[in-house]
């Protein structure tokens, strides 16, 4: 226990941990909307993130940037960036669809069939990536790739004693107007209107002409090109991909998700950013060793008393 | 399904008989199985024994402790790892320090792993299948960082230079080195015997019955009066006593134990195992531990690709064979029919049902 560094790391710890947090926040979208859908732990969500940190590694390379580039150089390398990585995720994400759950749903098959059929989507991408992308046949590769930097980590403004970072500030207003944009999507078009019928009850959505597999293959598209701007925001703020980048954040964000109250957007939100600066006030009181056990002993704790989370489940109802 | 004509063949033998049976299925797969013309066909790479005693006694323990709680119960623990920490640890550190026997340490691996049973899934347990999940998932997640952070279990070095059992002198197969495997091995199989026999009991008596009950609809086994949080709970402590016993064994036959042998990757391959095999049919999960244990200890030559092709399979599997190579008559139905699960009937328009 160490209250004092939990003091003399307030300030800090809260920018780091709303910086992480709105990253776990993106990421915890396309879990929240899979789950909100289709009832199922996406568990390949991970790679989903992990191929668009690839993504984001493959254009820098080609861009090949030596220096600090500056105004319009930067903004152009970001979005394209993005733009890439977005790509590859929403891509990765309807393959899963395609490739590990659809054929599954038509058989009719249990969530936990699903459930392993993603856990093995996930052992194989991984795999691809060590052994095709980042290293070679007979080098597999599993630690971490650094990027070069885009952005100097240029103090923009002071909070308390902590000093909030041009990169700070992108990747927390990024993620808020991702997320602003997608609550405007589901709650009002057409889509959004489907996606929540889907949601609340898949049999008469059907009867009400909402065509299911359509609606399901958006959903997947809408977190994966969210897991794409995460991995963005991942790879500025922290310059560097794995094979394994996905494993350990896309269980935080899935907790994030389930913390909030799974299948609820704006639960999501408000996970992702417990989860964030949990991790890092319960870092600074106890140690980093410690980080993982305190956020997963919050999250059985509030549990407990809110089973459904914190703000409850939302776009699903009719299940507890 | 031969399964089923085994029930029912076994079900009309008298007691005698079963015990020459059980007896003579021991004896081959002590003798037989490990001996050099089988090692040969099943690991030219490493030695058979060993594969044998470890990996595949292990993973066929705990996947039969674990199908008690996904195959029989219907609870995804995601977490299993757990309770095999405890086990293992519970030998280690009694074993060096206390300088107590496996026979002695081994009941208290098993108790205190069913105390830890009790313990997790006392809160967890009120939680409903994907909670559940994920809540187990995260515990298995901590536990080995946990063992790392604290001191008392030897941290990040983990316990080294661990007893092995106790050995009878003279008796070549109860003597427990580290060159000769097979004393072992003939120790684990003794235990996957109990084990299955324990189970077997459970699942056909009251307990089983109220297990099927919860897995197939919670909520009118509790309208029917199945106290279903106590029996939820009971399922996951035999399941937790059983993966402690795995424990207890694991951390006997090798010579050190530390946190990196206990990653929550061994919770999701012996979930593996018992989906694979076919969740709920005790000898398709012992068939799901030994494809999971050995498969990628046979084919070593493509060392780097196992994991790949693994994961692979599994996709592959779960999309032409859901309900696993042996599945359980009563789970199949189940598992074909999408009953209870509005959603994915509603999934599934008619007229895809016919050409699926």
């Amino acid at each position: 226990m160490n209250l004092h560094g939990f003091v003399t790391e307030f300030w800090p710890s809260t920018v780091d941990g709303l910086v992480l947090g709105s990253i776990y926040a993106l990421f915890a979208l396309g879990y929240t909307m899979v789950y909100g859908v289709l009832k199922l732990i996406n568990f390949a969500h991970s790679e989903v993130f992990m191929v668009g940190t690839m993504a984001m590694l493959g254009v820098l390379n080609l861009l090949d940037i030596h220096r600090l580039p500056g105004g319009v150089e930067l903004m152009g390398a970001l979005l394209l960036c993005a733009l890439a990585a977005m790509v590859a995720s929403g891509a990765t994400a309807l393959m899963l669809e395609l490739i590990a759950y659809r054929p599954l749903r038509r058989r009719g098959s249990s969530r936990l069939a699903a459930l392993i059929s993603a856990i093995g989507m996930s052992f194989a991408l991984q795999q691809i990536f060590a052994l095709f992308v980042v290293g070679k046949p007979g080098h597999p590769r599993t630690d971490p790739v650094p990027f070069p930097t885009l952005m100097g980590h240029a103090v923009m403004f002071r909070l308390g004693v902590a000093q909030v970072t041009s990169d700070d500030v992108l990747v927390v207003v990024t993620a808020l107007a991702m997320m602003v944009a997608l609550d405007r999507l589901v709650s009002t078009t057409k889509l959004g209107r489907g996606i929540r019928a889907v949601a609340q009850d898949p049999e008469t959505a059907t009867l009400m002409g909402v065509n299911l597999d359509r609606v399901i293959m958006y959903t997947f598209l809408i977190g994966g090109v969210m897991a794409g701007v995460a991995a963005t925001l991942f790879g500025v703020h922290y310059a560097y991909t794995q094979a394994t980048v996905g494993q350990l954040p896309g269980i935080k964000a899935f907790t994030a998700a389930v913390l909030g109250g799974i299948g609820n957007l704006r639960g999501a939100l408000l996970g992702g950013l417990t989860i964030g600066l949990l991790e890092f006030y319960g870092s600074s009181i106890f140690g980093t060793q410690w980080e993982n056990p305190v956020v997963f002993a919050v999250l059985v704790v509030v549990l407990l008393f809110r089973p459904t989370g914190i703000l409850g489940e939302s776009l699903t109802r009719a299940r507890v | 399904m031969t399964s089923g004509r085994f029930s029912r063949f076994w079900a009309t033998q008298p007691l005698w008989s079963k015990a020459i049976l059980v007896a003579a299925l021991f004896a081959v797969l002590a003798i037989v199985v490990p001996s050099g013309p089988v090692a040969r066909i099943m690991t030219p790479q490493s030695d058979w024994p060993n594969v044998l005693s470890e990996d595949i006694g292990v993973y066929t323990l705990m996947a039969i402790g674990l199908n008690v709680v996904v195959g029989q119960a219907g609870m995804l623990d995601l977490g299993y790892v757990a309770f095999y920490a405890v086990g293992g640890y519970s030998f280690g550190i009694l074993a060096t320090r206390d300088h107590l026997d496996f026979w002695l340490i081994l009941p208290i691996g098993i108790v205190a792993a069913a105390i830890a049973g009790l313990v997790l899934g006392a809160p967890t347990l009120r939680l409903r299948g994907d909670y559940l999940a994920i809540v187990t998932l995260g515990f298995g997640l901590i536990i080995s960082q946990t063992a790392t952070n604290l001191k008392f279990d030897g941290g990040a070095q983990g316990i080294s230079a661990l007893p092995h059992p106790p050995s009878i002198d003279h008796i070549k197969a109860l003597t427990y080195g580290v060159i000769d495997y097979k004393p072992y091995w003939y120790l684990v199989l003794l235990g996957i015997f109990v084990a299955v026999w324990v189970v077997r009991r459970l699942e056909r008596s009251r307990v089983g019955r109220a297990w099927i009950a919860i897995r197939e609809d919670e909520d009118v086994a509790e309208l029917m009066g199945v106290p279903t949080y106590r029996f939820r709970l009971w399922a996951f402590a035999i399941g937790a006593a059983v993966g402690g016993a795995g424990g207890v064994y694991f951390a006997a036959q090798a010579n050190h134990i530390d946190p990196t042998l206990f990653s929550y990757q061994v919770s999701i391959l012996v979930v593996a195992a018992v989906v694979l095999g076919g969740s709920g049919n005790l000898f398709g999960v012992i068939l799901g531990a030994f494809m999971v244990a050995w498969l990628p200890e046979r084919f070593r030559g493509f060392d780097e690709y196992r994991v790949l092709v693994f994961g692979i399979a599994l996709v592959v599997m779960m999309i032409f064979r859901p309900e696993g190579v042996l599945p359980s008559r009563r789970r199949r139905s189940e598992m074909t029919e999408a009953s209870g699960q509005g959603l994915s009937a509603a999934l599934v328009p008619p007229d895809l049902e016919a050409d699926a």
